[in-house]
């Protein structure tokens, strides 16, 4: 059976629900968000540390906190959800198919869909560790998942591949529960996690970080019995002589995140091979016309506000497309250069007059630079900044003034330049 | 009524049994792992082999071409995944194009159907990411692809349904003869009789012949390393591509699989431990960089998992398959490549030499025909909506990747032979087999187990005693 929507949002994660609630209120009323796991709130209910929303609500919650203050704003609007419901095909003309137990198999052709489908964690088979295959081998947030959902305990002594921030604040959720964290090795020579995680997860616990380090091999027979570590150089290859062997039942790996755009890949949505996510222009729209992306599903992002923020912004401006106000208009492509890894978006439109917001990684570690926005040779934005690493993302505000001024331009690139002395 | 016994549930020893419970006698498998298909046959290349690279006139020849042509019956018939997709054998080197055509010759006199060798222009017309350095291939269209496991637990279901009996977990650790009959003694301490006894224990099976025997075997444990490459990466290649063989084997493929992915391996080093199933860091590079020879463009960007396999080397050099010194020792020792292709026409053979012996006769109730579980992921929209109707956790998916239902992962572990954990499951839906690797789906899949077999998740394993996945509870 066929349905017609205004907005399809997949996924009621963060993304998805602050979506939701900003098309609502720029007037749609048409909503529809498919959730697939059987509560709305996404990734956020397993992360039951606190230090979300400083940015959104000036306050420290918990992941569910945060969540729940978004599923508040949803329900107060009425917004129609499916729980439990997986979405298993898009296409360009905006079908979307789906299932789950109640309905069966649901069809619907939408307007507009929202892409908020969040992103997964890389697995142990993408990053090439040879050994064994025995169990006690976890992505972070699967651990993360079975102690803080399922209260159980997946290991007693642990080594943590990747310093990403689950695996940081999975180092200090362990030893609270009486593991023994040995180590957290890092292949590259700085953290991908925010800093203060390292303050408060690891510093706080004695727990030792080896930069520049990785795991060459795990061990055991049924379940792990120790992992061998080495050093790495300069092109991430393990040094041989420098192994050590460290005795522990579980290996957790933080080793990245990646955009989950499998339903995107079925819409011909144009993917971005450096951000793993779609390409978009300022209003999230990917170049897959009516399809818009927000969220860790368009970039990983570090802290959950900057998710709302962009989702929001993105819910608005679907929710205007569907009205018929997204004008068609011709681009200026933004590039990343100079240290600067990639810029989201990719694409202003020229016209429009909303202040600009450009989120971008860089992809070093680097100190005493401006990170600049050039517009035809001339500069239109720069800000000092005493370090940059590609654990932080950065945002850059441009203002009415300098939103015009690039939008009359040609070309237009963000990069860092030294500071001159 | 006659007692068989059949040690080692691998493809060699259920396709045994499913053949061997066509007649009057009563069947017992037994099996040292938790589940069937866990040693060798779980971890190869899944090709179903044309039969040109077996020497003439041995039993490998002779095997390997008539059970390659069983297979469109026999996947039918049992319900498992089965695709002639045919072969290459590249040749890099204007100087060895006599290897192609000896392989084309030994093919012919083998009874191998349609060889062809070819150009390299004619190789890329129909793979076009093959390296422009080939200069000409022998090509096979009888060569397939199956998987390998799915194969045998539908082999070994239909055995089940047909009254075989299996036991797991049991080690057998000799064999003694019993007067007329041989005693089967178990590492438990209990010793089980039978008329014949069946020696399909792959990597262990010339222990279990040198303990009865005069006549001694070896098996050496030939390791092979693979990457799987996730289903992103399908249209690399259609056809299984082989470079020209060595002495260690047939050398490094770059092969489909029936699910779609791309698999790259086999590596090929002889090893002391028959229980050594680690991946290498050197053996990995390998594989890749080898596989990389036949096909340039290959990055490890798309690499979902690495694994290993032992393949059963015996020092004799061809498959020894018979009675051991007229003793009711049936032995199936050094069945490795092409042994999954040849299993199907070793079955018959050997339950015919069996039943010959005991003197059975065919029972009338035999049903040849096994059904699969209903593979949400391949079915079309309209199939969708019906079976949801029929059974609602058909329309709760566990694992995104590969698009598996509840209702799959339940029937996985209630049928006959079910999945008792992670790696049962995931080997008969295919749930966490895909580029998250059951980062998402394992804890939702652990629930499943632990309520449909009434066990706490704590006691969930991945795959049998000693892997447990949790270690308790939160306090």
């Amino acid at each position: 059976m066929m349905s017609v929507k205004n907005l399809i949002i997949i996924g009621g994660g963060p993304a998805g629900l602050a979506a939701a609630k900003s098309a609502y209120d720029a007037g749609e009323r048409d909503i529809l968000i498919l959730e697939r796991e059987d509560k709305l709130g996404g990734i956020l209910n397993q992360c039951i540390h606190n230090g979300f929303g400083l940015h959104t609500f000036k306050e420290e919650l918990t992941g569910p906190e945060y969540a729940a203050r978004y599923v508040d704003e949803v329900l107060a609007r009425n917004i129609e959800y499916k729980l439990g419901t997986t979405v298993l095909s898009i296409d360009r003309k905006k079908r979307v198919t789906c299932a789950n137990e109640t309905d069966g198999l649901l069809v619907y052709e939408a307007k507009a869909i929202i892409l908020a489908c969040g992103c997964r964690e890389r697995p142990r088979g993408a990053i090439n560790i040879a050994g064994c295959r025995a169990a006690g081998i976890f992505s972070a947030g699967t651990a993360q998942k079975l102690i803080n959902i399922d209260g159980f305990m997946p290991g007693k002594e642990v080594v943590i591949l990747g310093s990403g921030d689950i695996g940081l604040i999975m180092a200090r959720r362990m030893t609270f529960q009486g593991a023994k964290v040995k180590a957290v090795v890092e292949l590259m020579p700085y953290s991908s996690g925010l800093n203060r995680n390292i303050v408060q997860c690891l510093n706080d616990f004695d727990i030792p970080l080896m930069f520049s380090h990785t795991v060459v091999e795990i061990k055991g027979k049924g379940r792990v019995s120790s992992v061998v570590i080495a050093q790495v150089d300069e092109k991430l290859n393990p040094i041989k002589g420098t192994e050590q062997e460290i005795a522990c039942d579980t290996l957790l790996l933080s080793v990245g995140l990646l955009p989950e755009n499998e339903l995107s890949k079925m819409a011909d949505v144009r993917l971005s091979p450096v951000t793993g996510g779609a390409v978009v222009d300022d209003d999230m729209m990917t170049e897959t016309d009516g399809i818009f992306a927000c969220g860790n599903v368009l970039h990983v992002h570090d802290l959950v506000d900057f998710v709302s923020e962009e989702s929001e912004w993105a819910g608005k401006r679907a929710a205007a497309y569907v009205r018929g106000e997204k004008t068609v208009s011709d681009k200026v492509q933004v590039d990343a250069k100079d240290g600067v890894r990639y810029v989201v978006p990719q694409y202003v439109n020229r016209t429009g007059d909303e202040p600009l917001k450009l989120k971008m990684r860089v992809g070093n570690v680097f100190k005493d630079v401006r990170l600049c926005v050039i517009g035809d040779g001339e500069e239109i934005y720069s800000r000092k900044c005493r370090v940059v690493t590609p654990g932080e993302m950065e945002t850059v505000n441009l203002n009415e003034k300098q939103t015009r001024a690039l939008k009359n331009c040609r070309q237009v690139t963000v990069c860092l330049k030294a500071v001159e002395r | 009524m006659s007692e068989i016994i059949i040690i080692g549930a691998g493809v060699i020893g259920c396709s045994i049994a499913r053949e061997l419970s066509r007649y009057d006698a009563k069947v017992t498998v037994i099996e040292k792992a938790d589940d069937v298909a866990c040693g060798t046959t779980k971890a190869n290349s899944g090709v179903v082999h044309g039969g040109f690279d077996a020497k003439p006139g041995t039993l490998k020849a002779k095997f390997n071409v008539a059970g390659n042509a069983m297979f469109d019956k026999l996947s039918k018939e049992l319900d498992f995944p089965f695709r002639r997709n045919g072969a290459f054998v590249l040749c890099f080197d204007d100087t060895k194009w006599d290897g192609l055509k000896r392989l084309y010759d030994q093919g012919v006199e083998n009874g191998v159907k349609g060889l062809k060798v070819v150009t390299g222009d004619e190789v890329r017309k129909k793979e076009p990411y093959v390296s422009q350095e080939v200069k000409g291939a022998l090509w096979c269209p009888s060569s397939g692809i199956v998987s390998p496991y799915e194969m045998t637990i539908a082999y070994a279901e239909n055995a089940a349904a047909n009254c075989v009996k299996f036991i797991f977990e049991k080690t057998v650790s000799s064999i003694r003869e019993d007067g007329e009959r041989l005693a089967v003694v178990c590492e438990d301490g209990d010793v089980l009789k039978a008329d014949v006894v069946v020696n399909c224990a792959g990597l262990h099976s010339d222990e279990l012949n040198n303990s009865l025997c005069e006549k001694k075997y070896k098996i050496v444990p030939r390791k092979g390393e693979y990457m799987l490459l996730d289903k992103t990466s399908g249209y690399l290649a259609s056809t299984t591509l082989f470079q020209l063989p060595t002495a260690m084997g047939k050398g490094i493929l770059v092969v489909p699989s029936v699910h779609g992915n791309i698999l790259l391996g086999p590596t090929a080093v002889d090893i002391e431990d028959k229980d050594c199933k680690d991946t290498t860091y050197d053996g990995l590079a390998e594989a890749f960089a080898k596989a990389s020879i036949t096909m340039p463009s290959l990055t490890k960007k798309t690499v979902i998992t690495q694994f290993t396999g032992l393949r059963a080397h015996a020092d004799a050099g061809d498959f020894v398959i018979g009675f051991a010194d007229g003793k009711p020792l049936y032995n199936l020792i050094g069945i490795e490549s092409p042994g999954l292709t040849a299993a199907p026409a070793i079955a018959v053979h050997a339950s015919k030499e069996i039943a010959a012996r005991l003197g059975l006769r065919e029972r009338a109730e035999f049903n040849p025909v096994r059904m699969g579980i209903p593979c949400f992921a391949t079915m079309t929209e309209r199939e969708r909506e019906e079976i949801i109707k029929k059974n609602p956790l058909y329309g709760r998916i566990v694992c995104r990747c590969e698009v598996v239902t509840e209702g799959e992962i339940v029937d996985s572990i209630n049928r006959p032979l079910g999945a008792k954990d992670l790696d049962g499951v995931k080997r008969r839906t295919r749930a966490g087999m895909g580029r998250c690797q059951s980062g998402f789906c394992s804890e939702r899949v652990m629930e499943i187990i632990a309520r449909e077999r009434g066990i706490d998740m704590t006691e969930v394993t991945k795959s049998g005693k000693g892997s447990e996945i949790l270690v308790g509870r939160v306090e």
